[in-house]
């Protein structure tokens, strides 16, 4: 079943004169993990924000076309109500953090606060988020004095805290190092095999490929492909657009020139898949 | 100009320790890349590069400065630092007197101003963008915006803390020409990084820190062939690397072409055999 409805979607920001978004047509079932990617102003932030009710109930401007998620219309919400259904997590965690709070934990347990939850229940929730993505340790740090990528692990944790059914991610893992980007991706992966929808804008191809279910490409604003990694990452429009591949697929097209690669083999998206597709070439010449 | 530190340790006032005992020694115009986990201490490290944090012991010493004796405006003649978040940084109304801003108050000369700063603009491809207001760009070019404004200032040392962050492969290619770039003039460039890959394919010297402390320091191809220590500090070697163990390669590979021959080698090898 569709969670969210996007249709003939265009939006313009306010004072600008292009649209950021145009034309968007999209359906997204219940529990499926879907990947933006595309090069740098391409619109992946302006479509999370306008699924996440940013757009229109915080940044005006012009938008047009439908709206859905859970069934309801963008236009007949507000954000209070919206975000009880939709979590945001900013690119940059420090346009998210509260600054009112003194402890991590705290900060963790604000929108909890916000929406009226037993205390009891509240600290279970907090707890047992913070363990989900391993931050435990941080609990009484200020989240002031962490580290990037350490804040955005709290910030990402106040969303996963509120258990939203869609889980919107613009670029969660910026700036983490490489295994703690791997347990988020694990931890993101988990919630949507539970049922939790994940919409994750994203420029790490590498765990794109191994963790997503649907690869949606944007470009100059609109959807110019989409479909399963394998598809979609291994297109030659990508680096065309200017959006990254991973280096597995980027190796394997030129290797396929000197003969490295076998052409009829499908171009890797994983380790895995090169691994496979190498040994193949080293073993059978 | 060459950086030395020695026996660094460094607290923030209440938290716990983030430097203890940090050792390193950089060459004029060396390419060196800083990496390892999250909290590991890489900011706070090059925060004494430029004085913005000073020693609880040990000591700092750019060219024959010593940090503790110098203030942060004279350190920043020597030493430039590009923010992570360039929105730390800007606050001039249009690119090009962000630009000016650095050389200018170094005292420079008008001339001297004008082509630094031209210079500068080319490198980072911002010509179109000379009369915008940084905050109107998009974040890319707000970063570039950000390099540039170090760059006019010359200095001998250059630091970029995640320069990589949130770029798509076009802007990534584009902070890697300038890297280059500023090495041909001379310049120390100094990275901190979780991009492992761009670390290897553009930095010939990586540095590995471990809760607060130097876990390896060496050529980038020795760095990225140790597995064991770089998993202690949360980092895998990089995609290709990885790759080629599993292929069975004898030597950690840093980029395409090194893969590409290695992987030629092997299939020839085999094919002499049969």
């Amino acid at each position: 079943m569709a969670i969210v409805e996007l249709e003939n979607l265009s939006y313009q920001y306010p004072l600008t004169e292009e649209n950021a978004l145009s034309n968007i047509n999209l359906k997204i079932n219940e529990g499926e993990f879907i990947a933006l990617i595309g090069p740098n102003g391409a619109g992946k932030s302006s479509l999370c924000y306008t699924i996440a009710g940013f757009i229109p109930h915080f940044f005006h401007g012009e938008l047009s076309g439908k709206v859905e998620v859970a069934g309801v219309n963008t236009h007949d919400s507000n954000l209070s109500e919206w975000v009880l259904n939709v979590g945001l997590a900013f690119q940059n965690p420090f346009n998210q953090i509260s600054g009112s709070k003194f402890t991590v934990f705290e900060e963790i347990a604000f929108g909890l606060e916000n929406i009226g939850i037993p205390r009891q229940e509240m600290i279970e929730r907090v707890e047992n988020a913070m363990n989900l993505t391993g931050i435990t340790d941080l609990a009484k740090r200020s989240p002031y004095s962490l580290s990037g990528g350490q804040q955005q692990r709290v910030a990402l944790t106040s969303i996963l805290v509120m258990q939203p059914k869609v889980l919107v991610l613009d670029e969660p893992t910026s700036q983490m190092d490489p295994i703690g980007t791997r347990d988020v991706f694990k931890v993101i992966k988990t919630m949507s095999n539970q049922g939790m929808t994940v919409i994750m804008a994203e420029h790490k191809i590498e765990w794109v490929a191994q963790f997503a279910d649907r690869v949606i490409v944007l470009y100059q604003g609109e959807i110019i492909a989409q479909g399963t990694p394998q598809d979609v990452l291994t297109s030659p429009k990508l680096p065309e657009i200017g959006a990254g591949i991973s280096r597995y697929t980027s190796t394997a097209r030129i290797a396929s020139q000197h003969n490295l690669w076998f052409k009829d083999k499908p171009l890797p998206v994983t380790i895995v898949e090169a691994e496979a597709g190498f040994l193949g070439v080293i073993y059978e010449n | 100009m060459k950086i030395n530190i020695s026996n660094l340790h460094y607290s923030y006032p209440g938290e716990i320790k983030a430097l203890s005992g940090v050792n390193i020694c950089i060459e004029t115009s060396e390419l060196v890349a800083i990496i390892g986990q999250n909290g590991a201490g890489k900011t706070t490290l090059v925060k004494h590069f430029n004085g913005l944090l000073l020693p609880n012991d040990g000591k700092v010493i750019i060219g024959d400065w010593d940090t503790k004796e110098h203030t942060v405006a004279k350190l920043s003649a020597r030493v430039g630092y590009v923010f992570q978040n360039p929105d730390e940084q800007l606050f001039k109304r249009n690119v090009y007197d962000e630009i000016s801003f650095g050389p200018k108050n170094l005292g420079f000369s008008e001339p001297d101003i004008e082509s630094h700063v031209e210079d500068a603009i080319q490198l980072t491809d911002l010509d179109n963008y000379r009369n915008s207001n940084p905050y109107d760009l998009s974040p890319t070019w707000r970063k570039m915006v950000a390099i540039a404004s170090i760059i006019a200032m010359d200095t001998p040392i250059v630091i970029f803390d995640e320069p990589t962050t949130g770029q798509d492969a076009v802007n990534v290619e584009r902070i890697a020409r300038i890297v280059h770039t500023l090495h041909l003039h001379g310049k120390t460039v100094i990275t901190i990084s979780h991009d492992i890959d761009f670390c290897a394919e553009n930095f010939k010297r990586i540095i590995a820190l471990s809760k607060g402390k130097v876990l390896l320091d060496g050529p980038s191809r020795e760095v990225i062939a140790e597995v064991d220590l770089l998993s202690s500090t949360y980092v895998e070697p990089p995609q290709l690397t990885r790759l080629g163990f599993r292929l069975g390669f004898p030597i950690a590979v840093s980029n395409q072409d090194e893969f590409l021959n290695e992987l030629q080698q092997i299939v020839d090898k085999r094919s002499d055999q049969i």
